[in-house]
């Protein structure tokens, strides 16, 4: 069994909007993978189907082995344990410094304050934050921002990395420094990546796997991919 | 382990949003203050009703003569027949010797009447006890058509709407009681709401990096467990310092010297940890009933 694999997925939301239609995928431990798309595609319900923010109406998800549509809402806390997730917004508590932000992962899963410490100073020295442990969120410039969301979700050394447009309110020249980030969290903790994006440079540069999603179908799938290849999108 | 950190860090948690949303807090803890000073006296009222009907309740007894010609061996008999009768709970016999050497006893001049007699002028009687003051009616008439018996009546009919009076007003206080403790419980929970509004995000983040529920849930729970315990400590104050000096102001009783205010010692105290339970027990659930809302459960 693959790392990942969607199953006929079909998401239909309560206003009745279909988001993903029929979708089937497979994704290996290890890869980067693009979801690119025009807006509405639904490259977030896409996302959102991977950590269990929302059911598929049909079809199976399964992450690691779990059927991820079958989990109990009570239960989905174990799945997340494994996932770490980015998102555009950077989602930091803004009274929490850098260290208290990345620690705060751990302590909500009620580990010891002395594990705790070594593995959020490793985690941001990943990121390369090692000198603002004692900034707050507002101190800080959006690339570092970010810095400290991926700090915060790798932390507990998830097998997967989920980022929705990581980006999206980032300049050219720091969406690439966060890019080297999440590459090497790809390639020396082998950590498998699944981000959905807008930013051609980014996938153009990286020549990486991309999935193209189009009103909620999967139109294309190219290993060593780019937007170049179906310059509609 | 694991679960004892969780907790740890709950309480940690709890204190220290009480304090950093102080403002907020502070309208949960007044309107918890308001309340439970209100169900504090409603406690205090239905506790002392309560108490009287209790106590009038007891004296309620049907006095039973027996007849001039009845016999002791009649009386026995009497005695079991009427015990048996449904709703009774007690039936003592006093022999018409037992009164007269009570009623000699209680005043040497009776003693002296009495030599003028040759018989005993008096009656045997039963004091027939009831376990439900609504039932004395129906045990009296049901007495009253058993052979030998002279007559049988019971307390006065003031009593009688004092105890039906001071039933409706328990209901009442209950009723009114019950109400309280929802609203309270609905108001502390909507006010705990805005403090988690505020914090919204924070249970988000708690979801997404996978707190569990009952890890997301506790700091919040202990919060509203804090919240309403300080709201119970102005209460308190109120009701136990002000039951002891409206006691001794009225010289333990109200109204009339029949109607007995329960004496304050221990009673206060059991108000006092009640209503401390209760602000605990309602900000509890009002807290949870608020971050139930931000969690899909
Ligand atoms: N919670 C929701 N309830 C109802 N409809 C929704 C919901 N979330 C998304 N949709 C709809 O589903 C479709 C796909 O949305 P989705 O967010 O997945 O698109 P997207 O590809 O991520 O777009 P963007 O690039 O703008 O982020 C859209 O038509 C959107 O309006
Ligand atoms: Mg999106």
């Amino acid at each position: 069994m693959k790392f990942i694999e969607l199953k006929n997925v079909n998401k239909t939301y309560s206003t009745g909007v279909t988001a993903l239609a029929d979708l089937s995928v497979e994704i290996e431990k290890g890869e980067f993978v693009f979801v690119i798309g025009h807006t509405a595609s639904g490259k977030s319900t896409f996302i959102k189907m991977l950590y269990r923010e929302e059911k598929p109406t049909k079809g199976s998800v399964i992450v690691g082995g779990v059927n991820v549509a079958k989990l109990r809402n009570r239960k989905v806390y174990k799945l997340r344990r494994k996932i770490g997730v980015v998102f555009q917004d950077f989602k930091l508590l803004p009274k929490l410094t850098v260290y208290e932000n990345v620690a705060f992962a751990l302590e909500c899963l009620g580990l010891k304050a002395k594990d705790i410490k070594p593995k959020v100073m490793k985690a941001i020295e990943i990121v390369g934050l090692k000198e603002k442990t004692r900034s707050f969120p507002h101190q800080l410039s959006g690339g570092e921002q970010q810095r400290v969301c991926i700090a915060r979700a790798i932390v507990n050394e998830p097998k997967l990395l989920i980022c929705d447009e990581p980006t999206g309110n980032l300049d050219p020249e720091t969406s690439k420094e966060i890019m080297k980030v999440i590459s090497n969290i790809n390639k020396d903790l082998k950590t498998t990546v699944i981000m959905a994006t807008h930013d051609k440079e980014i996938v153009n540069r990286m020549k990486k796997r991309v999935l193209l999603i189009e009103h909620g179908v999967l139109t294309g799938d190219y290993l060593k991919g780019s937007y170049k290849s179906h310059e509609n999108v | 382990m694991k679960m004892f950190r969780i907790i740890g860090r709950s309480i940690r948690d709890a204190f220290k949003s009480v304090f950093r949303n102080f403002s907020l807090s502070m309208a949960s803890i007044l309107c918890a203050t308001i309340t439970l000073l209100v169900v504090g006296i409603s406690l205090i009222i239905a506790g002392n009703i309560d108490n009287a009907t209790k106590s009038l309740e007891k004296e309620l007894n049907i006095v039973v003569y027996l007849d001039k010609s009845a016999t002791e061996y009649d009386a026995m008999e009497l005695k079991s027949k009427i015990e048996a009768i449904a709703n009774v709970e007690k039936v003592e016999y006093k022999s018409k010797e037992s009164w007269k050497s009570e009623m000699s006893e209680y005043n040497p001049s009776f003693g002296t009447v009495f030599e003028n007699y040759e018989d005993n002028p008096l009656l045997d009687s039963f004091v027939v006890t009831v376990n439900n003051s609504k039932s004395l009616d129906k045990v009296t008439k049901q007495i009253r058509e058993l052979e030998l018996i002279e007559s049988a009546n019971y307390g006065e009919d003031t009593v009688n709407t004092m105890v039906s009076v001071f039933d409706v007003v328990k209901k009442t206080t209950i009723v009114v009681l019950i109400a309280l403790i929802f609203v309270t419980a609905f108001l502390i929970s909507n006010t705990i709401k805005l403090t988690i509004y505020s914090r919204r995000s924070e249970i988000e983040i708690m979801r997404l990096v996978g707190g569990s529920n009952a890890a997301i849930k506790l700091p919040f729970v202990f919060e509203g467990f804090v919240i309403g315990l300080l709201g119970s400590i102005i209460p308190i104050i109120v009701i136990v310092y002000g039951y002891i000096i409206a006691f001794e102001r009225l010289d333990g009783h109200i109204i009339t010297d029949i109607i007995k205010l329960i004496s304050p010692y221990n009673f206060v105290f059991i108000i006092a940890g009640i209503i401390a339970l209760l602000g605990a027990l309602i900000g509890m659930f009002g807290s949870l009933r608020a971050v139930r809302k931000y969690l899909k459960v």
